[in-house]
């Protein structure tokens, strides 16, 4: 990944020789845009293995009854779809990655605040997701509970729940650490002169979603701990028949699942939050606005959980209480979209990659918003819960949210990353066909799971079968949109042309530093005096 | 240095601070022995109140921090009791 | 090369790591937050079960631990005061008789634990099994939530004697001393834990 930076005097992070050499320069990396490499890679890794397992998923749904894989496969091969996706993916891609290597550098920074520790959250991610794999290679079979492990069946399945819950508890031990790394650097780090309301809108969105990582991590932590005692020693805070409630497994699960949801969608807003400004040269609108919403989802994320469990048997009370508390919550979502429209309107537009991929996320975020609504209300939610309605709601914001905000993210940051641009041209039909291959992969669930196809079924009645097919079809297209994407990144990054160091007219700090950036991000500590986004 | 804006606290407050909490601890402990009903749970947990913020504010020394950090651990304390009694509208109607 | 001297100066920022361990303590107590919402709410179903459960613990042993605590407390409070005034001895002498309180502490545990272990009352037992619901569930939170404390405990007393040695290194002085400041801090949380710990399992009517 060597470029022509002979002709300039700094040295680029890639470059950079410190203490150790090779391949152990990565692993014991301290320096945060290496961390965030390192965590991009990785997490792109997964992403690909989850994929295929969706992919899987598809075909066997292809026609009724069995055609790949038998029902028990099926149960495993969704349930480790979900812990990667959720827990390998999702929850840490956006935050671990652009999160550590642009968050110093856009509030002025060298580095985080503990740079030891961040490594360390990297190493015990990769050891939590070596766990997570090891459950479904070890003698007594993949776990079969889906992700959220909800008891008394995880607490009674033979298969190898305890490996993986311990998986997510390590998973959530790294995403605690890197949120405490973050909330420090936010109050401490700041460059001279940057008062929070001075602050990029990105590390608005993380500073909001450290503190979830923060708070409501630790409950499900102590929640797979409770999970583990009563398999190995039969406690019964779960399991009825031992007295215990799973009802109130289901609270504690979700008193961190639901804020986790806003782990995910928060960083996503805060990317979208950068590259709409810069592509339509224009300021953008309502600043405070986007700010206090982060924070204000992030807080009232933490009391809406119990919109996952209308249908548990909970008290009628809790039920018209949690629904409020949903419609509350998407009071600050709905002012985002808002403002990026606002932002929009008479912005000299420039469509480029990234832009298109900032488009398509709001565009599938609106659908996954409001169908939300929908599930948020308890009348509606009775009719269509556990059917691939919300199977397609939930994809619709976690991968038509997050991942699309990530791919938008990579395009957008790509040349500060690795100095070089990809071709513009690729990028655009790899984003057509991820566009269209993921409508359609995902839009007939919404039809056929209002119709009462219930989700984690290996089998549907023949009445459902042409959405399946659609379905299918679109999981092809969809993957092969992503083999082209990343094709052309990797194209970019080895023999892309050298990319200028602001390419996009941006106006916030990194663009301010050469491409890729020196080891220090700054030769000088910026001194900051006005709103960042600012365009002439 | 960055520490030199520290506070020390004396070591007459700790002790003063100590037997204030031992004297709480004796007073809890005598107070479940009456039959109070209901009340020795909203007591106890009074008293155990006190003895946190005691503890918070003199030994962690959060009494001399920024009003920041005193902000942010009050909202900890807020965020966790509200998810107590959000819990509790389920299991209280149920 | 060249520009390492450039990296090698350390900046030292110490309100970034008292900062850092105030959010760490936050979620060690969510944490067992997450443990006493689950004793709430057992304890609000099964109330007499539990109660009857917490006569089989003894008062006088849960005080005495609670007493302790606070005193060791109250002297890792005392050692930071002294190292700030630059008192090693005293310091290190303090810090000698936390690790103290914290091993009687453990003692007390030890046979408190070992007592209901010998009386076959242990998680998994097959008495514990042939107990009722409630019974089940009050020794299953008293073993789930004593143990997790005991843990944290050997946790703050590994770090204190990190602390220990590094006073007596000179490592920690006067003018850097936020290691101690944040070992100790950790330990305060140990002992906050065990103010609400205390009279929800030993003093229930």
């Amino acid at each position: 990944m060597s470029n022509g930076t002979s002709k300039i005097e700094y040295v680029s992070y890639l470059e950079h020789q410190g203490k150790y050499e090779g391949i152990f320069s990565w692993i014991f990396a301290t320096d945060h845009k290496r961390i965030g490499l390192l965590y991009m890679y990785a997490i792109i890794t997964f992403f690909f293995i989850g994929a295929i397992l969706g992919l899987l998923m598809k075909i066997e749904l292809i026609a009724p009854g069995e055609t790949i894989m038998k029902p028990q496969v099926y149960n495993g091969v969704f349930t480790l779809h979900g812990i990667l996706m959720i827990f390998m993916v999702v929850i840490p891609g956006l935050s671990a990655v652009f999160g550590n290597f642009f968050l110093p550098i856009l509030i002025g920074a060298k580095d985080v605040s503990f740079p030891k520790l961040n490594r360390f959250s990297w190493w015990i991610f990769i050891a939590g997701s070596i766990m997570a794999v090891a459950s479904q290679l070890m003698k007594d079979g993949p776990p079969d509970t889906g992700w959220t492990f909800y008891a008394p069946y995880s607490t009674s399945t033979g298969t190898n729940v305890i490996m993986a819950t311990a998986a997510a508890f390590v998973l959530g031990f790294s995403s605690i650490l890197t949120g405490l790394n973050f909330i420090v650097t936010i109050h401490q780090m700041r460059a001279p002169g940057m008062k929070f309301f001075n602050m990029p809108l990105f590390p608005w969105a993380l500073y909001a979603t450290a503190w979830i990582q923060l708070l409501a991590t630790p409950i499900i932590g102590i929640t797979l701990l409770m999970l583990i005692g009563e398999r190995l020693f039969a406690i019964g805070f779960f399991d009825p028949t031992l007295g215990g409630d799973p009802l109130l497994f289901q609270h504690l699960f979700w008193i961190y699942s639901h804020p986790a949801v806003y782990v995910m969608i928060l960083p996503a807003m805060g990317v979208i939050t950068e590259i709409i400004p810069t592509f339509c040269q224009k300021q953008i609108y309502g600043y405070k606005a986007i700010a206090i919403s982060s924070l204000a989802i992030a807080g009232v994320g933490f009391l809406v959980w119990g919109h996952h469990m209308y249908t548990s048997g909970m008290s009628e009370n809790a039920r018209w209480f949690f629904s409020l508390l949903t419609f509350i919550v998407a009071v600050p979502s709905a002012i985002k979209v808002f403002n990026w429209i606002s932002t929009m309107y008479k912005g000299s537009i420039d469509v480029k990659p990234p832009f298109l991929y900032a488009l398509s996320f709001i565009f599938l975020f609106i659908i996954g918003g409001t169908t939300g609504l929908l599930l948020g209300s308890v009348a509606t939610n009775v009719q269509v819960h556990d059917t691939s309605f919300v199977v397609a709601h939930f994809h619709y914001i976690v991968f038509g949210g997050m991942g699309f905000a990530f791919f938008a993210a990579i395009h957008y940051w790509f040349p500060k990353m690795y100095g070089k641009m990809y071709d513009y041209k690729r990028a655009n039909i790899a984003w057509g066909i991820i566009f269209l291959g993921f409508n359609l992969l995902y839009f007939p669930q919404f039809i056929i799971g209002i119709e009462g196809m219930p989700r984690r079924y290996f089998d549907y009645p023949i009445q459902f079968q042409t959405s399946q097919i659609i379905s299918s079809i679109g999981g092809f297209i969809l993957v092969s949109g992503l083999i082209l994407m990343v094709f052309n990144l990797i194209q970019g990054a080895r023999k892309g042309k050298l990319a200028p160091a602001n390419p996009w007219n941006g106006s916030t700090l990194e663009w301010q530093i050469p491409s890729p950036p020196s080891l220090e991000n700054f030769d000088e500590e910026p001194v900051i005096k006005k709103n960042p986004y600012y365009y002439k | 240095m960055a520490n030199n804006s520290s506070h020390t606290t004396e070591y007459v407050v700790l002790a003063r601070v100590l037997l204030l909490l031992m004297f709480l601890t004796i007073l809890t402990i005598s107070i479940t022995s009456y039959h109070l009903g209901a009340f020795t749970v909203a007591i106890t947990l009074l008293i155990a109140g006190t003895k946190g913020y005691l503890v918070l504010s003199y030994f962690m020394h959060l009494k001399y921090e920024s009003l920041l950090l005193r902000i942010l651990v009050g909202m900890v304390f807020v965020l966790f009791a509200l998810i107590i009694v959000i819990t509790f509208i389920d299991y209280a109607y149920r | 090369m060249s520009e390492n001297k450039l990296h090698i100066e350390e900046h030292r920022d110490d309100e970034a790591s008292k900062l850092g361990m105030w959010l760490f303590i936050f979620t060690e107590l969510l944490l067992f937050g997450g443990l006493f919402l689950v004793y709430s709410i057992f304890r609000a179903q099964y109330t007499t079960s539990f109660h009857e459960s917490s006569l089989e613990l003894s008062v006088t042993i849960g005080a005495i631990n609670t007493i302790v605590l606070l005193f060791s407390s109250m002297t890792i409070a005392m050692a930071l005061s002294a190292i700030q005034k630059n008192n090693k001895k005293l310091a290190l002498i303090l810090i000698g008789i936390t690790l103290f309180c914290a091993a009687i502490f453990l003692f007390n545990k030890y046979f408190e634990w070992g007592a209901k272990i010998e009386h076959g009352l242990y998680p998994g037992s097959t008495l514990m099994t042939l107990l009722d619901r409630g019974h089940l569930l009050y020794f299953s939170l008293y073993f789930f939530m004593t143990g997790l404390h005991a843990l944290h405990i050997v946790i703050g007393m590994i770090l204190l004697i990190v602390c220990y040695f590094k006073v007596k290194s000179q490592n920690i002085n006067n003018q850097n001393y936020v290691l101690l400041e944040n070992g100790a801090l950790y330990w305060h949380l140990v002992d906050l834990i065990w103010i609400f710990l205390f009279p929800l399992i030993y003093l229930i009517t």
